[in-house]
């Protein structure tokens, strides 16, 4: 099961449909950082919109995968937390989930975008101006 | 006319039998009337159970049942393995506890999510039980 990664100009999407198994997990977050890597991508939105069930371990993929990201210089957004998902994960322990969240992934984009333009980035400004 | 109560038995074998597992658990419950709170709270503490099983037992089973009597609707779910056992089981049910480099929120957290929780363990074998209830 390999997932997805859609490039928006300097913002990468992906959407996380299923459960991944371990090694499902390691190939997403290779493939991630090395496109993040890549492009110098600003922003990452992660869409959980089709997830029905996060456990602590699927939790713990999708924060470390944000970690990782945020890491490389570029900022995250958890797209689409369910609200029973929420609302179970809290019930379960209150740190489970620490990245930055958005409604929808529309939602997440804005956050990425006002982020990014409040952020500064050089080669953002360099193009900017030529 | 005696009740048609459901029982499955799912085998967890391999990654993809957690989420077997746990949509047949959410199904249950929806099927008998619960909320979506309460389906998301089983199905992720089936799905906690299970795959605690295939990383630290390698494999054992789910099974699923139907409980419910006159005053109650019950789903009680049995998570069975004939693993190494959990050496201490204080520490295991305790926040943040983890051998395998997870959150160690698996059990105390599956405890919080359910209205009854019973865990045995001893070398060769480990049995959780829990319980979603719901007055008629
Ligand atoms: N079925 C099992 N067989 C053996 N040990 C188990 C089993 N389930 C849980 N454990 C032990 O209990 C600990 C806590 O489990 P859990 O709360 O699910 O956290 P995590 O899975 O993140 O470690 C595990 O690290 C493991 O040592
Ligand atoms: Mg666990």
């Amino acid at each position: 099961m390999r997932i997805p990664i859609l490039r928006l100009e300097r913002t990468l999407l992906v959407s996380i449909q299923v459960d991944l198994t371990d090694n499902d997990a390691m190939q997403f977050q290779s493939d991630l950082v090395e496109r993040v890597a890549e492009i110098e991508a600003l922003g990452v939105a992660i869409d959980i919109t089709a997830l029905d069930v996060v456990d602590s371990y699927m939790a713990r993929v999708i924060n470390d995968t944000a970690s990782m990201v945020r890491l490389l210089g570029a900022e995250v957004v958890i797209c689409g937390v369910q609200p029973f998902v929420a609302l179970t994960l809290i019930e379960m322990g209150r740190d489970l989930m620490g990245a930055d969240c958005a409604f929808n992934l529309g939602q997440g984009l804005e956050i990425l975008n006002t982020r990014i333009a409040t952020r500064g980035d050089t080669r953002f400004n360099e193009d900017e101006d030529a | 006319m005696p009740e048609l109560l459901v029982s499955e038995r799912i085998p967890v074998r391999i990654a993809t039998d957690i989420v077997i597992a746990r949509r047949a658990a959410r199904e249950l419950c929806e099927r008998l009337g619960f909320g979506k709170a309460d389906q998301t709270r089983l199905a992720t503490a089936v799905s906690e159970l299970a795959r605690n099983v295939i990383q630290y037992a390698g494999e054992g089973v789910c099974l699923i049942e139907d409980r419910s009597d006159g005053v109650s609707r019950r789903i009680r779910v049995v998570v069975e393995d004939q693993g190494p056992g959990i050496a201490d089981l204080g520490r295991a049910l305790t926040d943040g506890f983890s051998t395998g480099g997870g959150l160690g929120a698996g059990l105390p957290g599956t405890r919080r999510l359910v209205d009854e929780f019973q865990i045995e363990s001893a070398p060769g074998r480990t049995c959780v039980t829990i319980v979603m209830a719901k007055p008629f």
